[in-house]
């Protein structure tokens, strides 16, 4: 249909670019990985298992990852009770304000990521609008500090940048359900609440999965909230790779430590696939 | 469509209803979505037992009524009562009241098993009571090799008769159909109608489907409510409602007919070329004359007062057992007659009729 010339035309440039931007900086980060930095600070083009050793056995490392991926669990469940009633509410209820609603959970999507962030240390800092308010009404003498600089924080401020790429899955899901499938459960004895249950929840499910998987993956690999208001105790494992290409200048075991994570998101998106097919009828 | 459309019901079945007690009664209801009237002051009384259709053509506001009915839709005006007792106060998860929907509406995350259980399920029926029930009724429709299937595995057809078999399982008092057989192909259709009909006796629930199709109305229902533009032209059984319809939409709706718009007189009236002698009052009169009750003259038996006239037959189809013929008689009258095939010996033809099969009907008055 298509002559030989059109179709090399159309697929080289993209496959160029996927190679040239992906595949090739993959290659190198995974030979760096396995690579090393000498006393004097020079690369090392010696193969060895020496970076994924120091990996596993220095628990800075694996713990600030165990306590991303908390961080990221957290985030993805807050994302998820916020997301999917506001999804429910839009898809079922909002009527004629459904297109302008739907523009409002998309809106923050174009503010800057570091102005929503640095809006959170406003709010949550010790001289910051929340802290004065709590004083001001005498609920407490001295400013809260386990507001910022910490998990807290980052979790906050990670639901609150990630929680429209819950809805937006979900809400397309719900706006897939035919609604005669939900007369068809009132028709035949049940109520709203079992409707919900038995036959609006199950049927949302590859939403709910595919939003999860935004907001943990999203969030595990976030780096600048953080390091804007984490503080030592919310520091995430992006900033130690972040750390260790810049200042520490470990490329290798900053290598070593993405192509882990890689691994994990990897699998995850591989399993979050699997069970959004499991939960599709169409 | 190779016959006329004579319904074959027992006559019994029909003039039994409004002996029967009234199951559901449907009072003065109209609906309006926004400045639009869909519906205008229906009243309708459904017996118990009984197959009630609702035919009407699209838009003419049948399936607002059903789902008035089923408690999707609120009426804008008038009441409902099963039982005496205000239907249209209730949600629609307390109606003993279940539906068949037109695209059947099957759960698709669930097994044909489980839809057809889903209605007992959220009554919270015992385990054993549900699964001897949905054996029960997947036995009826002749879907219990599928149970374990889901819905898009198995064929129009097949997911019918599950939805079927998911509504009846909860033993309603009433029954709605919404256009059920409208997406199967023409045989497996009829195939249908005769089970549905069969099955309706065998069960005793009361059934309300709504269709397009007057030759399915005219087979399988007890009594035949014909809606146009949002109200009811005519309420009786297939028989009664094509034998001696009300008005000439109804005429022409149910079958074939001629309608012969004439002026009675001083027991004389007069359409077109036609006279003929009859004791109704002076004025304009509309009559509905079946084509086969005009015959080619001097086939079969002729008495004396029959109406005759001179015409040439324009156009001839064929319908297997018998022909139409269209006639164009003196005075520009044309006349369509059914006849057996093969009947016409030549384009000039004299055909008659009997004035007793002329049925006077009202003007059917243009709404929107």
């Amino acid at each position: 249909m298509f002559s030989r010339a059109y179709k090399t035309v159309v697929t080289v440039p993209p496959l160029l670019w996927v190679t040239v931007f992906l595949l090739v900086p993959y290659l190198l980060m995974f030979c760096y990985s396995f690579w090393s930095v000498s006393p004097s600070q020079v690369i090392v083009h010696s193969w060895n298992f020496d970076n994924y050793k120091e990996l596993l056995q220095k628990p800075t490392y694996w713990q600030t990852l165990l306590r991303s991926m908390w961080i990221a669990a957290r985030v993805t469940v807050f994302s998820l009770l916020l997301g999917y009633p506001l999804a429910y509410f839009l898809s079922f209820y909002a009527g004629k304000r459904k297109d302008l609603l739907y523009q409002l959970v998309i809106i923050p999507l174009w503010v800057s990521y570091l102005v929503r962030a640095y809006a959170w240390k406003t709010i949550l800092g010790s001289d910051g609008v929340l802290n004065t308010l709590l004083q001001y009404v005498h609920l407490t003498k001295h400013p809260l500090d386990f507001l910022l600089y910490s998990p807290f924080a980052v979790v906050l401020t990670l639901t609150h940048i990630y929680t429209p790429f819950t809805i937006l899955p979900i809400y397309a899901a719900l706006e897939h359900i035919p609604r005669n499938l939900v007369e068809a459960s009132n028709d035949l004895g049940a109520t709203p609440a079992q409707t919900f249950w038995k036959v609006i929840f199950p049927l949302s499910i590859p939403g709910v999965v595919a939003g999860a998987t935004f907001a943990f993956v999203l969030s595990l690999g976030d780096f600048l909230a953080p390091l804007l208001l984490g503080g030592p105790s919310g520091i995430m494992i992006s900033n130690i790779v972040v750390s260790l290409f810049g200042a520490a200048y470990d490329w290798p075991l900053g290598a070593a430590i993405s192509l882990g994570m890689l691994l994990i998101v990897v699998s995850l998106l591989f399993l979050s696939e699997r069970l959004e097919k499991k939960w599709s009828f169409s | 469509m190779a016959s006329p459309i004579t319904p074959d019901i027992a006559p019994t079945a029909s003039t039994q209803s409004p002996t029967k007690p009234t199951l559901l009664s449907i009072r003065n209801v109209a609906k309006t979505f926004g400045r639009n009237a869909v519906l205008r002051n229906v009243s309708l009384e459904i017996a118990e037992g009984e197959f009630l259709t609702i035919l009407g053509e699209s838009g003419s506001g049948k399936t607002t009524l059903l789902r008035i009915v089923a408690g999707f839709e609120s009426a804008t005006s008038g009441e409902l009562w099963m039982e005496n007792e205000r239907l249209d106060h209730q949600p629609p998860y307390r109606r003993r009241v279940n539906t068949v929907f037109q695209s059947y509406a099957l759960f698709p995350h669930l097994t044909v098993e489980e839809n057809v259980g889903y209605g007992l399920r959220v009554a919270k029926r015992p385990a054993a009571e549900i699964a001897q029930r949905v054996g029960e009724a997947l036995d009826k429709v002749k879907m219990t090799a599928h149970a374990k299937s889901k819905p898009s595995k198995i064929s129009g057809g097949q997911q019918q008769r599950v939805a079927l078999a998911r509504a009846l399982v909860n033993r309603p008092r009433l029954l709605l159909l919404d256009e059920p057989l409208s997406a199967l192909d023409a045989n497996l259709r009829r195939q249908m109608q005769v089970e549905l009909k069969s099955l309706q006796r065998e069960v005793g629930i009361a059934f309300v489907f709504v269709t397009h199709d007057q030759e399915e109305a005219m087979v399988m229902s007890d009594r035949i409510a014909l809606l146009r533009s949002g109200e009811l032209e005519q309420v009786a059984t297939p028989r009664e409602i094509y034998s001696r319809p009300a008005t000439a939409y109804v005429a022409q709706f149910i079958g074939h007919t001629n309608l012969l718009k004439g002026d009675a007189r001083s027991g004389a009236v007069n359409c077109g070329s036609l006279t003929w002698s009859a004791s109704i009052p002076n004025g304009p009169v509309l009559f509905s004359l079946r084509p086969e009750h005009v015959r080619l003259a001097g086939v079969g038996i002729s008495c004396d007062a029959v109406v005759r006239i001179r015409g040439h037959v324009m156009h001839q189809a064929f319908h297997g057992a018998t022909e139409l013929l269209r006639v164009e008689c003196a005075g520009g009258l044309v006349l369509v007659l059914r006849t057996a095939t093969g009947a016409v010996p030549h384009n000039d033809v004299e055909i008659e009729f009997s004035p007793a099969d002329a049925v006077l009907v009202r003007e059917s008055p243009e709404r929107n």
